[in-house]
């Protein structure tokens, strides 16, 4: 299948494949650890994660509106404060459902899935009855739009770097919250132990609402970044839960390095391949083989060791 | 041990009251069209038998039911098209006696896996062993490395993705997102005239009666004891020298083969098969009715069925926009404060008081049942 380009050309295909790859990872990494978080931190299984995605985008999406109907002269800077409000009113939500639902249901694991499985399809009727069945597209200010020429054949378009930036910028964040900051020891603390936790004098409720929250929070930044690249529509969240779940499983449900390493390795095989091989193909072999290396090792790429 | 034969006639009371509903109420009741649609319906019931064996009883939460239901459905409608697709009914094709849509594709021969589909035999048979052989793969690979709980959830629902992209990108082979249409007859025999339907409506309660008596014995007997306890405390059955794994692939085929046989009745009450009921949310949708009705329950899981897609249909033909909000409540509902659906309202609210009603004299009989049963989970 590599007959017919020469040599320059592979290159180029490879660094443009290469960089579409790393869009579509950097945004898998956003989605990806807002779950991580949720997933990984509490074992919850939140089906209405993608909802929570979708809740960021329509955000953003309102935000752009205003911003064009009321103040188009700063309409080229809306896009960071869509970004925080996304944060802001996803993780609001996250914390009210937390709150109103999946309290009571820390015990049983897998009814957690169902209970967020129905949040979803509620959630996905008020955004149809809100914005409309149809698809919805944000407009970009017009130096996002453009492109770096890098060579001749090699072009880096301008929303996967800001794409890229901000998914940088979070998962340090969170690595910091999670991992070096005092609250992460304690929602750590309470996953590991919630009985011992509460002794110590560690609010469980709290932590647990709070780190529900952020997981919502950073999965309303991803619709965020999402809308650079892709259209909104009410199910479009629902696309993405099977792919966003086995990044996570993948990688090692408790490591984030995990989940960014194996982020990087499926959306990288994923546009890699979908040059060569039908799209739909594509991610059927990703996914294949993304089972079949589970199958084999179940616990992931990246174990935390973890005394039960 | 007399409890335990009172139950069990309760239960074949139970069992002929629903097949007396199914089998004389409703066709007496319903006009032909929404006795198909019940016809329908029931095909969801032998997901949900299986899924109380496999989810209810030990404890494997499978969201791919729709892979088999769907690969027995296929299996099925493969068979069908093929009768369909005589040379002598595909004269103005390009290729005659091959699927039309094969022929769309710029297809020329049979592929090989559709070859066997000639034989009716050949497809009764693999309705439903091409699922319970897949779950048998899976089970294997899964529950003989332990993986287990919400890893295996997710990954039996990737599995439903990857079938349902690869039926949508394959269409040549497969019909594509359309699915395989146009079913006509099987061996002659007019699949879509209403007496036809009639048929097969009773074919397919006998078989749903069949499947819930099998269900039932299988539940009575040791092995569905060992299934509940695996779910309770797998470490201490391991350590009694059972092996847990091959009990949990015993349960995850049975239940795979049963959803090939629901959905190799849906495909010929509907006349069509397509991977709108392959996929993901067909998937989660079974693992909900069952949980409506009662995922301990075979006969509330049924019920379930009837009931949550009875619901579907009506509520979508008039509000479709409540439809979802109601759909979505009614999960969180029945996750939150009835843990036991349907069934453990019937149990804990109904049946004690029916059996006091019935019979006042025996006033202590009942209330053992309902605590034993209660307790499970």
């Amino acid at each position: 299948m590599l007959m017919g380009y020469s040599l320059a050309d592979l290159g180029a295909i490879f660094a443009m494949q290469g960089f579409a790859g790393l869009v579509l990872f950097s945004v898998f990494v956003l989605m990806a650890l807002g779950l991580a978080v949720i997933f990984g931190q509490m074992g919850v299984i939140n089906m209405a994660h993608g909802e929570f995605m979708i809740l960021g985008a329509y955000v953003t999406f309102l935000i752009s509106k205003l911003f064009a109907a009321f103040l188009p002269g700063a309409f080229a800077i809306y896009f960071f404060l869509a970004i925080v409000l996304a944060f802001i009113v996803a993780g609001a939500l996250g914390m009210a459902i937390e709150w109103l639902l999946i309290r009571h249901l820390y015990r049983r694991p897998l009814d957690t899935l169902l209970a967020t499985w129905g949040l979803s399809l509620i959630l996905q009727q008020v955004y149809r009855s809100i914005f409309g069945a149809r698809e919805v597209g944000v407009e970009l200010p017009n130096w996002m739009m453009g492109s770096l020429h890098m060579t001749e054949s090699i072009e880096i378009p301008i929303n996967g770097l800001i794409v890229m930036a901000i998914t940088t910028l979070i998962t340090a964040a969170v690595y910091y919250l999670i991992f070096r900051a005092p609250w992460g020891r304690q929602v750590r603390a309470v996953m590991q132990n919630r009985a011992m936790a509460g002794a110590v004098g560690i609010d469980a409720g709290r932590v647990d609402r709070l780190t529900f929250a952020l997981g919502c929070g950073i999965a309303g930044v991803a619709g965020s970044a999402f809308t650079m690249i892709g259209s909104t529509s009410p199910t479009a969240g629902q696309l993405y839960i099977v792919d966003t779940f086995l990044v996570v499983v993948f990688g090692g449900a408790q490591s984030l390095i995990g989940t960014i390493a194996s982020a990087f390795t499926i959306s990288q095989a994923r546009s890699t391949m979908e040059f060569f091989l039908s799209g739909s193909m594509a991610q059927v072999v990703v996914l294949l083989l993304v089972v079949g290396i589970l199958m084999l090792r179940p616990q992931g790429l990246f174990v935390l060791k973890l005394r039960r | 041990m007399t409890t335990s034969t009172y139950l069990a006639r309760k239960d074949v009371l139970l069992i002929l009251l629903f097949a007396a509903l199914i089998m004389a109420l409703l066709p007496l009741a319903l006009d032909p069209f929404r006795l198909n649609l019940v016809g329908k319906y029931l095909t969801y019931g032998f997901v949900a038998i299986g899924l109380v064996i496999c989810w209810g009883d030990a404890g494997i939460l499978s969201l791919g039911q729709g892979i088999f239901f769907g690969l027995g459905g296929y299996c099925m409608a493969m068979f069908l098209k093929l009768e369909a697709s005589s040379v002598g009914a595909t004269k103005i094709q390009s290729t005659p006696g091959i699927p039309d849509f094969m022929d769309w594709n710029q297809i020329t021969a049979l592929p090989w896996f559709w070859r066997p589909f000639h034989s009716l035999t050949f497809a009764l048979v693999a309705v439903p062993m091409v699922p319970a052989l897949l779950a048998f793969v899976i089970g294997v690979a899964m529950f003989k490395r332990r993986v287990g709980g919400t890893y295996f959830a997710i990954i039996t629902q990737a599995i439903a993705a990857i079938l349902t992209i690869l039926i949508i990108g394959q269409q040549g082979y497969t019909g594509g997102v359309n699915g395989i249409t146009d079913l006509r007859t099987m061996k002659g025999w007019d699949i879509r005239s209403d007496h036809a339907k009639l048929v097969l409506y009773f074919a397919n309660a006998i078989l749903l009666v069949a499947s819930l008596l099998i269900a039932q014995f299988v539940r009575r007997s040791k092995l569905g004891r060992i299934l509940v306890a695996m779910r309770e405390r797998e470490d201490r059955v391991r350590f009694s020298g059972y092996d847990v794994a091959a009990f949990k692939i015993f349960a995850f085929c049975f239940a795979a083969a049963l959803a090939g046989i629901g959905g190799a009745m849906f495909t010929l009450q509907v006349g069509f098969m397509s991977p709108s009921f392959v996929g993901i949310v067909p998937s989660i949708e079974m693992v909900i009715f069952c949980a409506v009705g009662g995922r301990t329950s075979l006969l509330g899981a049924v019920y379930g069925a009837l009931a949550v897609n009875w619901a579907k249909t009506t509520f979508s033909e008039d509000l479709p926009q409540l439809w979802l909000f109601a759909m979505g409540t009614l999960f969180i509902a029945v996750v939150v404060v009835f843990p036991n659906g349907l069934a453990g309202l019937y149990r804990d609210h109904i049946a004690p008081r029916l059996g006091r009603f019935l019979r006042p004299q025996l006033r202590l009989a009942p209330t053992g049942d309902g605590r034993k049963q209660g307790a499970t989970r």
